[in-house]
C-alpha cells in the first residue's frame, strides 16, 4: 500500500537528514589535526564567507523582485513590489483590530487559521500515530486497513468538505475536518513504515534480553520509529497548511484563506499578494520548527 | 557437569521460496561447564545458525537442545548473547544499554541502587567506566563490542554466546579484546560458545574447536581439543610447537579437507 508514499517520505527524510544534522554535527571536534591551522584563519574568513553564502540568495530575491516589477509594469492591475510593500506596512501597523466577524486584523486571521490547523492536525496525530504503530506491528490489521488507506489517500482534501458540512452542519468544524482527513495519511503511513523498518538486530536484543512488551515499546519501538514519525508529522503539517487556505475560501469566517477571498471580492490585489507571502512564510516557519524538533530527537 | 549444554541430533531446515533448505544436520555436541568452545567453518556453513539455536533465537526443526537439563524453548537470561555488530541501542548511553539487561534479570528482586552497582561493575569489567555516559555513536567499534560483552555478562549468564564478536574490528583491537575476554572468562568461569572464522583466535581462546563442514546440510566435521595451559599468552604461544600443531590441524581441515566453496 505504502510503497509510493514510503519512498517519497524516506527520500524527504534522507535529504533533510543530510542537510540538517550534517550541519549540526560538523562543529563537534572531529577534525582535530586540521584545527590548529584553520582556527586562526577562520576569524578573517568569516565575514567574507557570510557574504559569499548570502550572495546567491540575495541575487535570487533581487531577480525575483525585478521580474515581478517588470510584469506589474506591463499589467496595470497587478501591483508592483513597492506598492505591495507600502500596503503591507499599513496592514501590519494594526494587525489585531476587530470590527465584527467579517473585518478583523490580519493577525487574527492568521491565528484563526493556525488554530484550525492545530486542532485538525492534533486530532489526526492522536489517531494516526497509534494507528500507524498498530498497522506496523500487526500484519492482520495492516492487511485490513491498507486497502482503505490506499483508496482514500489520493482523494483531494477538499472533496471531503461537503461531507464535513453535512455531518457537522457548521463551517468551522467542517474546515477542521478537512485538515484532519488530509493530515492523517502521512502520519499513518510513515509510522507504519518506521515500525516495519526496525532493524532485526534491535528486535533480537529485545528477544535475547526477554524484554516486556512495554519495555520493547518504550526502549526500542518508539525511539526507532521516532525519525519516521517526525517525517510523517512534517509532511502532515505541510499538507494541512496547504489545505487550510483552500478550505477557508470555501467555508468563510475568519482565517487567512477567507481573507484572501474577501480581498479578491474587494479587488484589493495588494492584500492578496501579501497573503501569498504570509502563507509562504508561516509554512516555512512551521517546517523549520519541526525540523528543529526532529533534530532534537535524532540520535545518530 | 560434563553435559551442561546438550545438542542431540539437531537438524535445521529453513523454508525458502525454492523449497526447504537444510542448513544443519546431525549436530551432536556436549559442552561442559566452564568450557570455552569455538565454532569454526567457512562462511555459510551454519555456525551462526547453530549459535542462534543455542541462544534460542531460532528453534530446531528436529532434535533436542538442553541447557542445564532444561529444554531450550527460547532466549533466556541464563544465555547471554554478544552479536557480531554489537547491536547496542543507539538512543541509550552505554550505561543505559547495560542497565536495560540488568533491570530485566535482577529488577524484580533488587533495589535500584544495587542494579546500578551491577551495571557499573559490568562496565568496569570491560574497562569502560570512563565511557559510561557516552552514546554508542561516540565510541569506537572496539568499545561498542565491549559494551555488548558487558551487557551479556551483566546478566550473569551461565553460558556466554559470542557470534563473531571481534570480526569487524582491526587486528590490534581484536587481539586486545581477545586477551581481555580470556581474563574475564578466567575470572567468571563462564561457559563460552564463540563463532569465529579466525583460526588463531580459535586456538588461542578455546578448550575445544568444533570444525564444521561446508553447507548446505552442514554438520560437525571434527572436534579438536586444545590442551594448552592457562593462562595463555599470545607471545609465548607464538613459539610453542603445540600451538602451531593445533593451528596446522585447523588450517588443514578448513583449506584441504573442506575446500572453500567457490564464492
Amino acid at each position: 500500500m505504502s510503497a509510493v508514499t514510503f519512498v517519497k517520505g524516506r527520500e524527504d527524510m534522507e535529504t533533510k537528514e543530510q542537510t540538517t544534522p550534517a550541519a549540526a554535527v560538523a562543529p563537534r571536534p572531529q577534525l582535530k589535526p586540521a584545527q590548529p591551522e584553520s582556527a586562526p584563519a577562520r576569524p578573517r574568513a568569516w565575514p567574507g564567507m557570510a557574504v559569499r553564502a548570502a550572495l546567491p540568495t540575495l541575487l535570487g530575491l533581487a531577480v525575483f523582485m525585478g521580474i515581478w516589477a517588470l510584469i506589474s509594469q506591463t499589467s496595470p492591475q497587478l501591483p508592483g513590489p513597492l506598492k505591495t510593500w507600502a500596503s503591507a506596512q499599513e496592514l501590519f501597523s494594526d494587525p489585531f483590530y476587530n470590527k465584527g466577524p467579517n473585518d478583523q486584523g490580519i493577525g487574527w486571521n492568521i491565528l484563526a487559521s493556525l488554530q484550525r490547523v492545530a486542532i485538525g492536525f492534533g486530532m489526526a496525530a492522536a489517531l494516526g500515530i497509534p494507528l500507524g504503530f498498530m498497522i506496523g506491528r500487526f500484519k492482520f490489521l495492516s492487511a485490513m486497513v491498507s486497502p482503505i488507506v490506499s483508496l482514500l489517500r489520493p482523494v483531494s482534501p477538499l472533496a471531503w468538505l461537503p461531507i464535513g458540512l453535512l455531518v457537522f452542519k457548521a463551517a468551522n468544524p467542517a474546515a477542521i475536518w478537512v485538515i484532519f482527513i488530509s493530515a492523517i495519511w502521512p502520519m499513518i503511513i510513515n509510522t507504519a513504515v518506521g515500525v516495519n523498518r526496525i532493524p532485526q538486530d534491535y528486535m533480537n536484543v529485545a528477544k535475547v534480553l526477554n524484554l516486556s512488551e512495554w519495555k520493547i515499546f518504550t526502549k526500542i519501538l518508539f525511539p526507532a520509529v521516532l525519525p519516521y514519525m517526525m517525517t510523517g508529522i512534517r509532511l502532515s503539517i505541510g499538507v494541512a497548511w496547504l489545505v487550510i487556505v483552500a478550505a477557508e475560501m470555501l467555508t468563510g469566517g475568519v482565517g487567512i484563506g477567507f481573507w484572501v477571498w474577501d480581498e479578491w471580492n474587494n479587488l484589493n490585489v495588494e492584500h492578496i499578494i501579501i497573503a501569498i507571502f504570509i502563507v509562504g512564510i508561516v509554512g516555512l516557519l512551521l517546517e523549520q520548527v519541526l525540523v528543529l524538533v526532529a533534530k532534537r530527537f535524532s540520535y545518530e | 557437569m560434563d553435559k551442561y549444554v546438550q545438542v542431540e541430533n539437531v537438524r535445521m531446515v529453513f523454508n525458502t521460496r525454492k523449497g526447504p533448505f537444510v542448513a544443519l544436520r546431525d549436530i551432536n555436541m556436549n559442552i561442559a561447564q566452564g568450557e570455552f568452545i569455538a565454532l569454526i567453518g567457512h562462511s555459510g556453513c551454519g555456525k551462526s545458525t547453530l549459535l542462534n539455536l543455542v541462544a534460542g533465537l531460532t528453534l530446531p526443526s528436529d532434535g533436542t537442545m538442553l541447557c542445564a537439563g532444561r529444554e531450550i524453548a527460547g532466549p533466556g537470561p541464563e544465555r547471554g548473547v554478544v552479536f557480531q555488530n554489537h547491536s547496542l541501542l543507539p538512543w541509550l548511553t552505554c550505561f543505559e544499554n547495560v542497565y536495560l539487561a540488568v533491570e530485566r534479570v535482577f529488577g524484580q528482586a533488587e533495589s535500584k541502587a544495587t542494579l546500578k552497582k551491577r551495571t557499573h561493575e559490568a562496565l568496569a569489567l570491560v574497562g569502560l567506566t570512563h565511557a559510561e555516559h557516552k552514546h554508542p555513536h561516540e565510541i569506537s567499534g572496539g568499545m561498542k563490542q565491549r559494551v555488548g560483552i558487558a551487557r551479556a555478562l551483566s546478566m550473569q549468564p551461565k553460558v556466554l554466546l559470542l557470534d563473531e564478536p571481534f570480526g569487524a574490528l582491526d587486528a590490534l583491537t581484536r587481539a586486545h579484546l581477545q586477551d581481555e575476554l580470556m581474563k574475564i572468562t578466567a575470572e567468571t568461569h563462564s561457559t563460552v560458545v564463540m563463532v569465529t572464522h579466525d583460526v588463531d583466535e580459535a586456538v588461542l581462546l578455546s578448550d575445544r574447536i568444533v570444525m564444521m563442514t561446508n553447507g548446505p546440510a552442514a554438520t560437525i566435521g571434527e572436534v579438536l581439543r586444545v590442551d594448552l595451559p592457562r593462562p595463555r599468552d599470545r607471545l609465548a604461544l607464538a613459539n610453542d610447537a603445540r600451538y602451531h600443531e593445533y593451528r596446522g590441524a585447523v588450517l588443514d581441515f578448513l583449506y584441504r579437507r573442506q575446500m572453500r566453496p567457490a564464492a
